[in-house]
């Protein structure tokens, strides 16, 4: 019942700060969104199962509770985490507060409103990295655009309007072809499986319980629905040439948004392509591995020479994301247990760094209402603490050792190095890797022109150091890297009992 | 429990509903004054509940199912009380009730508002009798309750030209399809001998040489059913008629009035013309269900896309959720294994449809009564002053469209997929892709009322009532719209176990 608890009380927590007046809105919603946090921390403490969800064993927390039946189907409130929703889960309730305490400072319109719909996407995040049931991941996973809209479409930048719609029509359009595909695997299971648990249907799939449908055969179908899937998720994730979205939506996102968005919510589509296109069809992806790990590769090259070409901090990062984002789909595609885990500790790694960046450069534009890269300079001397954490932060992008992004890249590249599922595999890792260096080109020069030098920004007022709650959230953040950094293992022992099984499920010739 | 009633006691809706339209006219004689509005309001609303919570009992307690015997059938088989009816009675009832709430503020200053409280819920009468007709001199009477009493109302604000015009096209074409309405039913009873439902299923078994009389009248009552549900192609009263009449008026008739012409469709098309002696005859009508079904969603949904004001996009909406509905009759087959899935669907998504579109239209008439204006540009901003009814109409919007987190997108969904169950994978194809051009429309609704700025400062000034009744509705009309997602499960196993009980 806890997992039911950890959702009730934010959605609970959600509602009571849109009734309560602004002034205070930020100050509840940030108390508030303890609670889930310390839920999260209780599940994990309390964490012993090893496995996978999906695969049978390995639920912890699991509570499956009958809601309707229809046609012979029955759809449930099924929830339950394993090795891999665990981290995810944490890593929301993590995030979620310190985004509110950096929404401190910029938002300053119908703050109630604002937190309460922080606190409402954040239940229906949980809501997506619990549910065991398809009907009810699905509502979770729709009900996350709803908040995401107003929340960029009130609060966002200039453009914001355009961004908003723009996000929600991509979503909801690939969203729509995800569904189209999974159903699809419904219908043609037929008789096979009586519920829409996930479980269920991956043990139907893995039995060779598909049928035909609609005149197509089996195998054709499953590959049709791999595919319609696979496209539905990378609009989320998103993979080059569908990433169109995410620099509008970070853009004109106020900072505490992009935190999430790039945080949490381009892990919905990793999560979700692990587990529907790689846990339950792993042999169609793996008879796709080749274009799968191409679009991999160039997701990471081509992001980061787009974001080489920017001019906006936020556009950068926000490119430098569908860069990191391709690591994470060459981790899956390689069918490693290093590779899946390596993938899934990314989630996590990512979550925390991009988060970070996103929060630096936040306080930043704060300060200078300006993220473009040749309006200021120099801004070490200002502001030196949040500058000394953006580049902190900066390292972490480039892969820096001891820090949480340098420990899932690693993992990435060793288990993708010598993967048996996928053909080629030195040459593409060998050319993902290649990524970094253009990433450390990028933040690197960006980095300089800004931060250093002697100070020179046009304004008429004086630039100061950041407000101490503007900070705090980029020191909790940091510190948090760095110990993930130091001590994988916190999170990888479990990823990796979750990610065996995938390994597993996978048939490699030869 | 029941069984020890008196049988009349199944028809204790419709007595409700009747007793309570006759003490509006004993209270609007003994309180003639300006003030009986409020009078008027409480008695219809207590009336309508008590018929709705009647109705209710009566489906829980079984009255009716298959369980508890079978259906009721009093007078001479005329009427036939079964699971069907009640659920439908039980939408009509709760569709009335919040329109008679939201129109105690809507007519504040009309000069009698009292008639309007009785014709509408004796429209309603006629609906809870139309839903359990068993004859077709019964349903053709229950029909003419519905109608007349709507053309009144559609023409109710009489000074206003546009409810008058509106109400005048109505008329003519009402009148002219119960004609044709009424021409099928003396062919069917030609070619069968008789107007018992029941009787006229087995005539249609056996026609000999007259399957051409049936099949035309068959078409003529098809032609009848598409214009009291605003299907094509007797959709064309629809966008005039709702954007005409005051809007409480054209919440009810779009809400209520065309679930009345899906009841008659769902009993005849079950009861009196069955699939399978139908085709064996050689009357195809799922064929022209489905070309009509496939048809009126698209007319709709594209005519609804290019609106400018919002009334106008909400009638052609509600001409494509006829589309989709119909689908519950077009995707029937002989024996078809999925035959009360996919009727049963239609009806859960009528039930939910009857919330969350009568509350789309009674937030209009909110507007209406603010004098904000009628196009998407008008309710720009509406969020920053009345932020409560502006998410319910955001909740109304989504849940037309079919998005997951509300009760729209399990009705529609399950309805789909009883579709392709019972294979008629194209109707679910055209229904998925009319889906999504719906979000376009419907989203343009939300982006005025919370991303856009007013268009001056003193746009907003015009809200400076917050009306009880209109604002009581329109909420509780979005909790139900919310709450009937997690409590979709007793729906939708009602509506099956209605529609099963009809093959």
């Amino acid at each position: 019942m806890i997992i039911e608890a950890l959702i009730g009380v934010t959605f609970v927590a959600a509602l009571l700060v849109l009734l309560a007046p602004d002034e205070w809105a930020g100050r509840l919603a940030f108390a508030f969104s303890l609670l889930p946090f310390a839920g999260s921390l209780y599940l994990w403490s309390g964490f012993e199962s090893a496995g996978n969800a999906l695969t049978g064993e390995g639920i912890a927390y699991a509570t499956q509770i009958e809601w309707l039946e229809v046609g012979g189907r029955t759809v449930s409130w099924f929830v339950g985490v394993d090795g891999i929703s665990l981290p995810l889960v944490v890593l929301t309730t993590f995030l979620v507060p310190l985004a509110i305490v950096s929404a401190w400072t910029p938002i300053d319109s119908r703050q109630s409103q604002f937190y309460g719909l922080m606190l409402f996407m954040e239940a229906n995040l949980l809501g997506v990295f619990t549910a065991l049931d398809f009907f009810l991941w699905f509502v979770f996973w729709e009900a996350v655009l709803v908040p995401m809209y107003f929340l960029i479409g009130i609060w966002g930048g200039p453009r914001r309007k355009y961004a908003a719609i723009k996000f929600f029509v991509y979503t909801n359009a690939a969203s729509l072809l995800m569904f189209i595909g999974f159903m699809s695997l419904v219908f043609a299971l037929g008789d096979s499986v009586s519920s829409f648990a996930l479980p269920a249907i991956t043990g139907a799939i893995a039995d060779g319980g598909l049928g035909s449908f609609a005149g197509l055969a089996p195998e054709t179908l499953a590959l049709a629905a791999f595919l319609a899937m696979f496209l539905g998720f990378a609009v989320k994730v998103p993979i080059v040439p569908f990433h169109t979205w995410l620099p509008d939506a970070h853009v004109e996102a106020p900072t505490p948004v992009s935190v999430l968005l790039a945080g949490v919510l381009l892990k919905m589509g990793t999560y979700a392509l692990l587990r529907f296109n790689f846990t339950m069809l792993p042999d169609q992806a793996s008879a796709l591995a080749i274009p799968i790990a191409a679009i991999a590769v160039i997701s990471v090259i081509y992001g980061a020479m787009l974001a080489l070409a920017q001019k906006d901090l936020k556009r950068i990062v926000a490119y430098s994301s569908v860069s990191s984002m391709g690591y994470v789909i060459l981790g899956l595609i390689a069918f490693t247990e290093y590779g899946v885990g390596g993938a899934t500790f990314q989630m996590v790694a990512h979550g925390l760094i991009s988060g970070l960046m996103f929060m630096a450069v936040g306080v930043i534009y704060n300060a200078t209402h300006t993220r473009m890269v040749g309006d200021m300079s120099g801004m070490a001397d200002r502001m030196p603490v949040a500058v000394g954490i953006l580049v902190a932060g900066a390292f972490g992008y480039m892969g820096l050792p001891l820090m949480a992004g340098f420990a899932g890249e690693f993992f990435i590249f060793v288990g993708s190095f010598s993967a048996p599922a996928l053909p080629y595999a030195p040459i593409f890792t060998a050319l993902a890797m290649f990524g970094i260096v253009i990433v450390a080109g990028y933040l690197l020069s960006a980095m300089q022109s800004t931060l250093f030098g002697p100070f020179e920004l046009e304004t008429d007022y004086e630039v100061g150091p950041a407000p101490f709650h503007d900070v705090a959230p980029l020191v909790v953040l940091l510190a948090v890297i760095i110990v993930l950094g130091v001590a994988p293992d916190i999170f990888f022992e479990m990823i990796r009992d979750a990610a065996v099984p995938v390994v597993e499920g996978v048939t490699v010739d030869g | 429990m029941v069984n020890t009633l008196p049988q009349l006691a199944a028809l204790l809706p419709v007595f409700l509903l009747a007793f309570t339209g006759l003490a509006l006219l004993l209270v609007d004689t003994v309180r003639p004054d300006a003030r009986s509005n409020t009078s008027m309001a409480v008695v219809g609303a207590l009336g309508s509940l008590s018929a709705l919570a009647a109705s209710v009992w009566l489906v829980v307690s079984g009255t009716g199912s298959v369980d508890t015997g079978g259906a009721i059938v009093l007078f001479a088989e005329a009427i036939k009380v079964d699971t069907m009816a009640l659920f439908f009675t039980a939408i009509f009832a709760s569709v009335t009730a919040l329109v008679v709430v939201a129109a105690h503020d809507y007519f504040h200053d009309h000069a009698s508002p009292g008639a309007f409280y009785s014709l509408v819920v004796f429209a309603a009468t006629g609906m809870a009798l139309l839903a359990a007709a068993n004859s077709l001199a019964v349903v053709f009477v229950a029909l003419e309750m519905v109608s007349l009493p709507s053309y009144v109302l559609v023409a109710y604000l009489k000074q206003d030209r546009g409810s008058v015009e509106a109400g005048m096209k109505y008329f003519l074409v009402g009148a002219l399809s119960s004609a044709i309405f009424l021409f099928g039913i003396s062919l069917v009873y030609a070619a069968t001998g008789s107007l018992l439902l029941s009787d006229v299923a087995e005539g249609i078994g056996s026609l000999d040489g007259l399957a051409g009389v049936a099949g035309i009248g068959i078409v003529m009552i098809v032609g009848g059913v598409a214009f009291k549900t605003a299907s094509v192609p007797f959709h064309f009263w629809a966008p005039e008629a709702y954007e005409g009449a005051p809007a409480p008026v054209s919440a009810f008739l779009s809400s209520a009035s065309k679930a009345a012409g899906f009841v008659v469709a769902f009993r005849l098309f079950t009861e009196a013309f069955p699939v399978g002696a139908s085709l064996t005859a050689g009357i195809d009508w799922v064929l022209a269900f489905g070309i009509l079904a496939a048809v009126t969603m698209t007319v709709g949904n594209f005519a609804a896309a290019v609106q400018e004001e919002v009334k106008r996009m909400l009638a052609y909406s509600s001409i494509g959720h006829a589309g989709y509905v119909l689908i519950g009759v077009a995707a029937l087959s002989a024996g078809g294994s999925a035959n009360d899935a996919v009727m049963g669907a239609a009806m859960a998504h009528l039930l939910v449809y009857g919330f969350m579109n009568t509350g789309a239209f009674l937030f209009v008439a909110m507007a209406e009564r603010w004098g904000v204006g009628r196009t998407f540009e008008d309710y720009a901003g509406l969020a920053r002053r009345a932020p409560v009814a502006s998410t319910a109409m955001a909740v109304f919007m989504f849940s037309l469209a079919g998005l997951p987190p509300f009760a729209g997108f399990f009705s529609k969904y399950f309805l789909f997929m009883g579709a392709i169950d019972n294979g008629f994978l194209w109707l679910a194809a055209v229904g998925a892709v009319n889906s999504v051009v719906s979000l376009y429309y419907y989203s343009r609704v939300v982006k005025a009322l919370w991303l856009d700025d007013p268009a001056s400062s003193s746009a907003l000034d015009a809200i400076d009532v917050r009306p009880t009744g209109l604002y009581a509705a329109v909420v509780f009309a979005a909790v139900a719209t919310v709450l009937l997602l997690p409590g979709f499960g007793s729906v939708i196993e009602t509506a099956e176990a209605a529609a099963s009980a009809l093959f």
